[in-house]
């Protein structure tokens, strides 16, 4: 290289020489002598060339990223499993702080202050939820349920588990895997249930297929389909009537309207935490929570790390650590529980920094507003002609249907105007006819809305 | 003999001064109508009765301005890479700040369901860095679904059940062999995935004998799971064999490149016969490791195993590319979408400013940045390095040990690692459990950090080890200049009285809840 590179500050000749020198060595080369010669790969790399200076870097990103388009260039409804909310500022600037960016562990002591963070991201998931034990978040909410579902397996010694016959086909996908291939010993049976003509679990359905081979149901609410069921503790009674364990999925930013999953008997609740404060990201925004009761038969299954509050030697000064170390994979490699890993502990502090900015009353207002968006939403676009749109309670997705029209034309159509319409659900499980699923949250205004029922009206004429 | 102590660490030695700011949780800070975040008013909707929330959840009530300034109080007390990190094994890199301005601007407000031509900018990203990575591993696809590198390890062992099961094996082909020197992702997740795992030990070498390897192959292996060289610097020169007879037996052999740093341009996993590596993108390849991630593992394979890859797939389309989701053979999802884009911008980012020159810089710089390490702390009273037998340099970093600091003055190695917390130093890398070398430590330093840096720390433990065998009381309760003390760790360790919650803590010391 012709110059010090700016991120390798040994690139300098002189110091290189220096530590060359304390070594008796006048090249690097015999450093590498464990590496047998015919495993080395002796040819030139052929990557593109070196972007040394970051202002040509900078331009080079630009030109590649600019070949996007945006959900802040277009209007979009694009929901099911992200979600367009709003970040509040300081979401931002709490997560790209370079302290906690950089650095990877620490210990309780010299890396205190995000111990204590994480302990709060847990703490305020718990308040949402009304669970007492929180692990630290792992990669998504599909893996959530996935991890959740093995927690039941191996507590109940049983290997089925009942979910909603409509589910995102992303989180199902995820679940799939977890549950292992029938050819493995521990292969867990997934078994669907039915759901109604409104969308929520099938009661009758549900007791029909509800037994003591179950490990556990798996119910969201609001759905994939943002149905809020009207009593979802009656399905966790039916669940754990039969010894299994009721699982919930739920979205955290509708816990300020909707009742914790903790007060209606859930036993372990999961969900997405990017609603709360963290951006789409293509995707890369999606991480997901493990909460149950503080019992050690839920405690003693968790896969993730967790972190305790405890006291320190000092009267009257608390830190936060580990525990339960000893049941992670990093504790006992194949006998922990699953695996734990890096995830995405990053976004559980602007998770933390979210709920403590809300409180209680902006998870309400939030709820509240959403809802009424949504309400405004269903009445112009249901008043579409040969467009019919769902009904029923919901949070902030519905279901529209086009008698005569196909999403993927109208979607097509709709971005030819500057506008993503909602994900095109026609044909998945359960899915009737040509629909789409139309995601409205606190970001649309009823002006954003008008222009979308303008929009798709033009496009169906 | 021991290397001067430098002026620079003399006054740093003194210099260093913890943030303090007793910071309460952040439930205690409420204040009833207070609001960090208001939004227009709206009217209540009509909602069953049992699906309606009946009591607020008890979060804390508190400003915009007071919520900030405690999680910035909360970040200044995490000293991490403030002061000098050698985190061994997680490799600790500078994140370039142009990686998360790029990556803020252009992707924060991407849908992952967006129409693949609206999309075209980041899938060429992921294309041209799959085929960076293709070039530096010989695979010949990558992907980056994986949400850190076990994840991707994970995803390994779920493409080994589609190969196998594609050819009807699946049932026969229960058994994953590992070391115990391979990261624990790689037998956790093999676990996980329903297999059977076999986990052979280290001999004299310092690594497996071929035929402790051979007498457990057979018609049961699904798959070798393995890192090369391993956490002690140690290079299992018998790998290529390794690697033939698994094949023989009908095995897949998968390599976790967790530790590629120092041997960046020097081998291929692909030239050694793998059919299948990771690598993790948040530490080799410079994006940010958040404390645990948002991470990636990018997985990559060779061609006999891409039908069976994660979907979705980016893949070319005429002049363009898109995502291709219908590939029956594929393992479908390990995690929701395709992967935690801004990692994956920030990394290409970060390799396309190295180049292939600055990747060979790097891995030299790395290797010789631990043998000088290796030689100064050769010279540490009371220190040790792992496998004395073993006397070639070791790769990026090196196993050391205080043993016999330990049996001499009564001070563990957490001990001294609390000591040096007050010196600005962050927490060492002991080692993965099991444990087999005692008292362990293992920087590495990597190309980031100065030879400053790299004496600084070693003088900080030296007066470190002197302390302990002067005054070991001091180095016993350490730290005494941190943000807190020394945790008890009982109260933490039992069911009475551990709390991963505020509600918890509250229900078991019998506190008033906050909110009330």
């Amino acid at each position: 290289m012709s110059k010090a590179h700016p991120w390798m500050a040994n690139s300098v000749p002189e110091i290189k020489n220096e530590m060359l020198a304390a070594l008796g060595l006048n090249s690097v080369e015999s450093l590498f002598s464990q590496i047998p010669e015919d495993h080395r790969y002796n040819k030139p790399m052929n990557l593109p060339p070196q972007l040394a200076s970051e202002v040509s870097l900078s331009r080079h990103l630009d030109d590649l990223m600019r070949k996007n388009v945006t959900c802040a260039d277009n209007l979009s409804f694009l929901g099911a499993g992200a979600w367009p909310h709003y970040v509040p500022a300081i979401c931002d600037e709490v997560v790209g702080r370079y302290e906690w960016q950089t650095s990877v562990f620490g210990s309780p002591t010299s890396d205190h202050g995000r111990n204590q963070a994480w302990f709060e991201f847990c703490s305020q998931i718990g308040a949402l939820v009304e669970m007492d034990f929180v692990g630290l978040p792992v990669y998504s909410w599909g893996c959530a349920i996935g991890h959740s579902v093995r927690m039941a397996s191996r507590m109940t010694g049983r290997r089925k588990v009942l979910i909603p016959a409509i589910m995102d086909p992303e989180r199902l996908s995820v679940l799939r895997n977890y549950c292992e291939p029938r050819e493995m010993a521990r292969h867990i049976e997934i078994v669907e249930v039915a759901m109604t003509g409104e969308g929520v679990i099938d009661r009758a359905d549900l007791r029909a297929k509800m037994d003591d081979s179950v490990a556990a149901l798996y119910i969201e609410t609001p759905s994939y389909l943002g149905i809020i069921d009207p009593d979802p503790g009656e399905l966790c009674q039916i669940a754990t009537g039969a010894g299994a364990e009721a699982i919930v999925g739920a979205d955290p930013l509708s816990l300020g309207l909707l009742e914790a999953p903790g007060a209606y008997g859930a036993t372990i609740a999961v969900g997405p935490t990017q609603p709360l404060g963290v951006h789409m990201n293509a995707g890369g925004g999606v991480g997901g929570f493990i909460a149950s009761p503080d019992e050690e038969r839920y405690a003693s299954e968790y896969n993730t790390l967790n972190i305790s509050i405890g006291e320190t030697v000092k009267e009257g000064e608390y830190g936060f650590g580990l525990t339960l170390f000893h049941q992670t994979s990093y504790g006992s490699r194949d006998e922990g529980k699953d695996w734990t890993g890096n995830s995405v502990y990053l976004w559980s502090l602007a998770n933390a920094a979210y709920m403590a900015a809300m409180g209680p009353e902006g998870f309400a207002e939030i709820g509240r507003l959403i809802m009424d968006r949504v309400r405004f939403a269903r009445a112009q676009l249901g008043s579409i002609p040969a467009v019919r749109v769902s009904s029923g309670p919901v949070f902030k997705e519905f279901v529209v249907t086009f008698d005569k029209a196909r999403v993927v034309d109208v979607n097509k159509a709709l971005q030819a105007k500057g506008i993503f319409g909602g994900k095109d659900i026609s044909g998945e499980p359960g899915i009737e006819g040509q629909a789409m699923l139309v995601c409205i949250t606190e970001i649309h205004t009823e002006d954003d809305i008008g222009k979308f029922a303008t929009a798709l009206k033009e496009v169906l004429t | 003999m021991n290397a001067p102590v430098s002026d620079r660490s003399k006054a740093q030695f003194d210099g260093y001064q913890a943030p303090r700011w007793a910071e309460p949780v952040v439930m205690e800070m409420t204040c009833k109508g207070r609001r960090g975040v208001v939004f227009d008013d709206a009217p209540a909707p009509d909602l069953p009765a049992g699906a309606m929330r009946k009591t607020p959840p008890a979060l804390p009530e508190m400003t915009e301005h007071d919520a900030l300034r405690h999680y910035l109080h909360l970040s200044q007390m995490t000293l991490g890479m403030m002061g000098v990190s050698l985190f061994g094994t997680c490799t600790m890199k500078y994140n370039p700040r142009l990686g998360e301005r790029a990556a803020l601007t252009h992707l924060a407000d991407i849908h992952p369901l967006q129409p693949a031509d609206t999309l075209q900018g980041i899938l060429e990203l992921y294309s041209n860095f799959s085929d960076f990575l293709c070039e530096v591993s010989g695979m010949d696809q990558f992907v980056f679904q994986a949400g850190g590198g076990a994840d991707a390890a994970y995803t390994h062992a779920c493409v080994t059940r589609a190969y196998h099961a594609s050819k009807g094996e699946l049932e026969q082909r229960d058994q994953i062999i590992t070391t115990i020197q391979t990261h624990p992702c790689s037998p956790a997740t093999a676990h996980a995935a329903g297999f059977e795992v076999i986990t052979l030990s280290l001999e004299e070498c310092g690594y497996p004998s071929l035929e402790q390897l051979k007498s457990v192959i057979g018609p049961r292996t699904a798959a070798l799971m393995i890192n090369n060289p391993d956490d002690m610097g140690i290079y299992n020169p018998d790998i290529k064999e390794w690697v033939r007879l698994v094949h023989e037996a009908g095995g897949l052999c998968f390599y976790d490149h967790a530790n590629f740093n120092g041997v960046m341009t020097r081998l291929r996993a692909r030239e050694l016969g793998f059919d299948a590596c990771m690598y993790m993108l948040h530490k080799t390849f410079g994006a940010p490791k958040g404390g645990g991630g948002p991470a990636v593992g990018a997985y990559g394979c060779a061609e006999h195993l891409v039908p069976f890859l994660p979907s979705p797939l980016v893949v070319r389309e005429g002049d363009g590319f898109a995502l291709d989701d219908d590939r029956p053979e594929s393992i479908g999802r390990v995690r929701e979408f395709w992967g935690n884009a801004p990692q994956v911008l920030k990394a290409y980012a970060w390799a396309r400013a190295m180049g292939a020159d600055g990747l060979r810089e790097a891995a030299d710089i790395s290797v010789l940045s631990n043998n000088y390490m290796d030689k100064r702390l050769g010279e540490v009273r009371g220190v040790s390095r792992s496998n004395p037998s073993v006397t070639a340099p070791r790769m990026e970093m090196t196993r050391h040990s205080v043993e016999q600091l330990t049996k001499d003055t009564g001070c563990t190695i957490v001990d001294i690692s609390n000591r040096m917390a007050d010196f600005g130093i962050d927490a060492l890398w002991l080692s993965h459990e099991p444990w087999l070398v005692a008292e362990p430590f293992t920087p590495e330093a990597g190309e980031l950090w100065s030879k400053e840096d790299i004496d600084y720390w070693i003088d900080v433990l030296e007066r470190v080890v002197s302390e302990a065998y002067a005054t070991p009381e001091i180095v016993k309760t350490a730290p005494h200049n941190a943000p807190i003390h020394q945790l008890k760790g009982s109260d933490m360790a039992d069911p009475a009285t551990w709390a991963t919650t505020w509600r918890a803590y509250v229900r078991k010391h019998g506190l008033a809840m906050a909110a009330e």
